[in-house]
């Protein structure tokens, strides 16, 4: 049997199963959805074994060459006492560990996010207009400043919302818009894009094992 | 009594996926060309920050994707490790997302197999690691003992690429290919603001309005935004070369075109539809 055509096959038949949702649900799709579902899980506990459990923690507690580290005991516990939520009586303990991850995701995180996407966005907000030179440069750096100026008011409560306040609200809520609109349009994109790459596995992948050639 | 505009307002949602699904075969099975423009963005600009790197250089080439993103970031893996083995530039790849090791490998092998690059001298693949940004933070004093073996379980001191090669800064450039987190934000965070190693990269459409800030802001010397970003640079990458393999994401564009003005089309009659059914509706009162 030639595999390769085989799993041509295979992901042929389960793409086309999975668009046929989008007629109605269907057994074809269930079936396909719920192999996927029990497929990823199984895939993903393996992997995560070999590739993380077993070289990150079990080849440094139990060496090839070298006595046994006790140390690294410590990040097999806590380990173990986050399977302890399963067990209402012992869910206590996953609060220990959790408490280690949030603390030292936060330890490493805080100022490395402050300074990326707050304080080097606002340095980069405080800009000469006639930056760049030409007039096009100019009405770009208006657009921006003036931009990111009444959508932070758009955000400012403490005032009633009218006169210049509530003009510059709704230039800001106008811009949050714009935003809105583009990030949209990507997802759209993202989306067909996926299509895309189904329908040329389908069209050049799998009909040239049935003998047609587009 | 319904116009004509407004039924069609109401069509049935199957009867657009049925137009959704043409639009898209269509341009793919005629082979539909489109011309893609390319002008200053993102995209050319970093394109010409990989041209400037002189020959020789070492980048930094991290694969944090997997499958379900492959028709938008595996062929900017292609064009993007065509051009760097063209230009002599050896690469250091790695992952950050598992299944990224296995996409990079194939991009990575192709590219040198048609080009004669030799694995270990001009480019490895260092495996995936967990960790996101705290392996990116450890990488920065010690890539060696964060990675001290490939993926083949090849130590990586025994290799003539790693020679000279200690920590993030002794890279010219980070790319970073990313489907999500961990990936570009970490490599900006962990690396470009704190090593002030220039960054690129490519990403999914969806999360590429979050990335236009980084770029003037300078945190980012360019990137490749989706498949338009992908075929933007298989056509420069092309244009330098007479025989670059053929890519998957400029004929996509066609598809891609023709499927924007069909969703184009449904939102004004949508639209058309709406409007018209309330001025009739405000009429009959």
């Amino acid at each position: 049997m030639n595999w390769e055509v085989f799993g041509i096959w295979m992901g042929a038949l389960l793409t086309l199963s999975l668009y046929s949702f989008l007629y109605r649900d269907n057994p074809f799709y269930k079936f396909t959805e719920h192999l996927f579902v029990g497929m990823s899980a199984g895939y993903w506990v393996i992997y995560t074994i070999e590739n993380v459990l077993i070289p990150n923690w079990w080849d440094k507690l139990v060496p090839a060459e070298g006595p046994m580290q006790p140390v690294w005991l410590v990040p097999g516990v806590l380990a173990l006492f986050m399977l302890f939520r399963i067990v209402p009586k012992l869910a206590g303990f996953s609060r220990l560990s959790l408490a280690f991850i949030v603390g030292t995701g936060a330890g490493i995180s805080i100022t490395a996010m402050l300074q990326t996407n707050a304080l080097e966005q606002v340095h980069g907000t405080i800009i000469a207009l006639s930056r760049g030179g030409g007039w096009f440069d100019w009405v770009s750096n208006l657009i921006l400043v003036t931009g990111v100026v009444c959508g932070l008011v758009y955000f400012f409560f403490s005032k009633p919302h009218t006169g210049v306040i509530g003009g510059a609200a709704n230039i800001g809520i106008t811009v949050l818009m714009v935003a809105f609109g583009a990030s949209f349009g990507y997802t759209v994109m993202a989306r067909i894009s996926l299509l895309i790459g189904q329908t040329q596995f389908l069209l050049f992948d799998w009909l040239p094992t049935m003998g047609v050639n587009l | 009594m319904a116009t004509f505009i407004e039924k069609l307002g109401n069509t049935d949602r199957r009867v657009i996926f049925i137009l959704m699904a043409l639009a898209v075969v269509l341009p793919l099975a005629l082979r539909m060309n489109l011309p893609i423009l390319i002008d200053e963005g993102p995209s050319k600009d970093h394109y010409d920050f990989v041209e400037a790197l002189p020959e020789g250089s070492r980048v930094l080439l991290s694969f944090d994707y997997d499958p379900s993103t492959m028709p938008e970031l595996q062929p900017m893996a292609v064009a993007l490790c065509q051009q760097l083995m063209t230009k002599n530039i050896k690469i250091v790849s790695m992952a950050l997302w598992p299944m990224g090791v296995s996409l990079g490998n194939e991009a990575l092998t192709a590219i040198s197999d048609s080009l004669g690059r030799e694995e270990y001298v001009d480019w490895v693949n260092l495996g995936y690691k967990t960790g996101g940004g705290v392996l990116i933070v450890r990488m920065g004093s010690d890539i060696h003992s964060v990675f001290p073996t490939d993926y083949n379980g090849y130590p990586i001191a025994d290799m003539p690429i790693m020679d000279g090669i200690n920590k993030l800064g002794d890279f010219d450039m980070i790319i970073s290919l990313s489907a999500g987190d961990p990936g570009i934000p970490a490599w900006v965070m962990m690396a470009g603001d704190r090593y002030n190693i220039p960054i690129g990269g490519g990403c999914t459409a969806v999360s590429s309005p979050q990335f236009y800030p980084y770029l003037d802001t300078g945190q980012m010397v360019g990137f490749l935004g989706g498949l338009k970003g992908a075929a933007d640079y298989e056509t420069m990458v092309r244009a330098e070369l007479d025989d670059a393999p053929p890519g998957t994401a400029t004929p996509g564009m066609a598809a891609q075109s023709v499927a924007h003005l069909v969703i184009m089309l449904f939102i004004i009659i949508g639209n058309i539809a709406y409007l018209s059914e309330k001025k009739r509706k405000g009429g009959a009162k």
